[in-house]
């Protein structure tokens, strides 16, 4: 009898489990591979904010014919090289059908070889470094790369500041922080000026003495490519150390974590970033009415509606995705990374298509903005290139 | 004059968060002295200060805030004693110190999950955030209090030892745990005492060096209390004054080795400080010789 039973429970549990992917058919899922703790948890969650956004725009996408329905699959990857790749496995076993993340270039390499075995597409929207694409197929981004952002930065202090010593700081073991810091040093000693650089330990919050050294070196630059938690530590204590140079930051630096830090301080801050507010007037309007329509997306964008840059490369990044469904005709992975080469679109922070060798998007100027410390917003400096 | 002005900046930085580390430091050697009990929890405790400070401030004033911080660190304090070490009190020391590495995981991904991991701004406190120039190095007034304030709590910590009925209860405790327990001493109310003057130390401790470093995160207690704990050891566990002066040792070696220019090196250095003085001294700098009594 009890046999029985557990046979047509079983039977049932089977029928129920066929409708239920049944109905699953006409869902695709797209997986977002970004920290929501740690280091870079600010920053990951203002860039899952835009896909948020880009999703409630365009909540569908028909792929061979038929309408489906999107479903992000958020993970957290806890901004750790050591928890990313379960983070990521999750998403895998999942079955997505193509991945969007993450922000902070370190968890992304950290993750890559499970979606290159699992043969799923990953579309990197903000992970500046070269490695994360280097010699891989199936590692896509929609940015510019810190070899371009590096020698940008250089130029900007030279031609701006007529700065011939710059002080570097870097993270040790931050794949990014490091590999920033050393396009700038290679681009900055090769238009003949010269570089102190530094490395501080991860849990580090003590900066006085990086600070005190680079007050001593006669630098007239500071760069640090660092994440906006560590950067946050330094704004305050160049303040109260009076180190009268100015701040240079990289994209990881557009944040209002930074604008908060800095109001009210005596510094001077710039950074290098992919998109300005203002941009897109249309998109910065709905993206500040989605950010205010919700408290969690409020205090997840860090309590006010200023627009970040990876905000809006977030939101590029969704519709990038839709495009390659699209061109796919399928939601198998493996369609969706053939389709990934030769997608083009036009967002709101530029045009993206991808180079044929490693998938790394086509671009070619930077936006420089400053923080202005009075009301504690971004000012528009200067589109910079390379020269 | 010149030298002075390029290099008192990292004497500066060294002696105060030094005396923050000591602060830290003598919470662990207290309890180390009289449990044997290694309480990781310590350096989520500060954390955890740091934390009700940043919300105390965004519903009350300062002056408000300041004393509700010092209040419920102790009563954390007093709680984690209560609920997760008292009961193991006749269990293998093992089991408590395993409590303890909970405990400390449980504080840290409660502040994870309160504060969603984002990093919190430690607000200014009057008077004591201001920059001040000293022979021409620029420092926040606090790096200055630091050291003085540290010394007096010793003082008054050390008085409190030598001249109170509850300070002797504490040091016949840690001298012999059962015997005093035989000899009338209400053992549960000392151990209690313990962490409170530790919470109280760490909440204190916490003010100073989240005024100097004003981002608070779920492992912002991590790092602090490493070096407080090898500060505790690198003194002679067990000691207060050793504490007091490993934690300046090891605060102002880090940050000279900083300004020379080693910054790679400059945790990595205090662990081989760390080393070599268990190796030449086992018992650390002021540590009491282990005599096997038959």
């Amino acid at each position: 009898m009890k046999r029985k039973v557990l046979s047509v429970l079983l039977a049932a549990a089977m029928v129920f489990g066929c409708s239920a992917s049944v109905l699953a058919a006409d869902t695709v899922k797209i997986g977002v591979y970004e920290p929501a703790s740690g280091d870079n948890g600010a920053g990951g969650k203002q860039e899952v904010l835009g896909m948020q956004y880009a999703k409630s725009v365009q909540p569908t996408v028909e792929i061979g014919g038929t309408e489906y329905e999107v479903e992000l699959d958020i993970v957290d990857n806890q901004s750790s090289n050591d928890k990313g790749p379960s983070a990521a496995s999750k998403l895998v076993s999942d079955g997505v059908s193509i991945v969007l993340g993450s922000y902070g270039s370190g968890v992304s390499i950290a993750a890559s070889d499970i979606f290159k075995d699992a043969g799923v597409p990953a579309l990197g929207v903000t992970c500046t470094n070269p490695q994360v694409t280097l010699g891989n197929t199936h590692y896509f981004r929609i940015c510019f790369l810190d070899p371009f952002q590096g020698t940008v930065l250089a130029n900007f202090a030279k031609e701006n500041f007529d700065a011939t010593k710059a002080y570097v700081l870097a993270k040790l073991g931050d794949d990014y922080s490091q590999g920033l810091a050393h396009y700038f040093t290679q681009a900055f000693e090769g238009m003949g000026g010269e570089v102190v650089k530094e490395d501080f330990p991860e849990g580090n919050s003590d900066f006085t003495s990086y600070i005190t050294s680079a007050k001593n070196a006669g630098a007239e630059v500071f760069f640090a490519p660092v994440s906006t938690e560590a950067a946050a530590l330094i704004i305050e204590q160049v303040s109260s150390q009076g180190l009268e140079v100015p701040l240079m930051g990289s994209d990881t630096w557009d944040s209002n974590v930074i604008l908060n830090a800095a109001e009210g301080k005596d510094v001077q801050i710039y950074v290098t970033t992919f998109y300005q507010e203002g941009g897109n007037p249309e998109f910065d309007e709905g993206m500040k009415e989605f950010i205010n329509s919700d408290s969690t997306n409020l205090a997840n964008n860090g309590g006010d509606d200023t627009v970040a840059a990876v905000t809006a490369m977030g939101y590029d990044a969704y519709f990038v995705a839709l495009e390659a469904l699209k061109a796919a005709g399928s939601t198998d992975p493996v369609a969706v990374n053939e389709a990934l080469w030769g997608v083009e679109y036009d967002g709101v922070t530029g045009k993206i298509a991808f180079d044929q060798e490693n998938g790394d998007a086509i671009r070619d100027t930077a936006y420089v903005k400053s923080a202005n410390t009075e009301n504690g917003s971004w000012d528009f400096v200067a589109e910079q290139g390379v020269n | 004059m010149d030298f002075i002005s390029r290099n008192l900046p990292y004497l500066l930085a060294g002696i105060s968060v030094g005396g923050q580390y000591a602060l830290i430091a003598i919470g662990y050697t207290m309890v180390y002295g009289i449990l044997r009990l290694i309480n990781f929890a310590h350096g989520d405790i500060f954390m955890v200060a740091g934390l009700i400070m940043v919300y105390a401030c965004t519903a009350m004033p300062i002056y408000i805030a300041i004393p509700i911080v010092l209040i419920a660190t102790v009563i954390i304090g007093f709680l984690i004693e209560r609920v997760a070490y008292k009961p193991l009190r006749q269990a293998p020391r093992m089991s408590v110190m395993i409590s303890a590495i909970g405990v400390s995981y449980l504080l840290q991904n409660l502040a994870l999950y309160i504060t969603g991991g984002l990093a919190q701004q430690y607000p200014p406190i009057p008077w004591i955030s201001d920059s001040i120039t000293i022979f021409g190095a620029s420092t926040k007034r606090v790096t200055v209090i630091t050291p003085v304030l540290t010394l007096i709590l010793v003082l008054v910590l050390v008085a409190l030892l030598k001249y109170t009925k509850i300070g002797m209860a504490m040091r016949a405790a840690s001298k012999d745990f059962e015997t005093s327990q035989l000899m009338g001493i209400k053992i549960n109310s000392v151990i209690s005492m313990t962490f409170i003057i530790g919470s109280f130390l760490a909440a204190v401790g916490s003010l100073l060096y989240f005024t100097n470093y004003t981002g608070v995160v779920p492992t912002s207690g991590a790092m602090p209390g490493l070096k407080a704990f090898v500060a505790a050891v690198f003194g002679g566990i067990g000691s207060i004054p050793g504490a007091v002066i490993g934690a300046f040792i090891i605060g102002i070696c880090e940050n000279i080795i900083k300004g020379m220019g080693w910054t790679t090196f400059s945790d990595a250095f205090t662990f081989v400080l760390l080393i070599i003085i268990l190796i030449v001294k086992p018992t650390g700098l002021f540590g009491e010789k282990a005599t096997d009594k038959v």
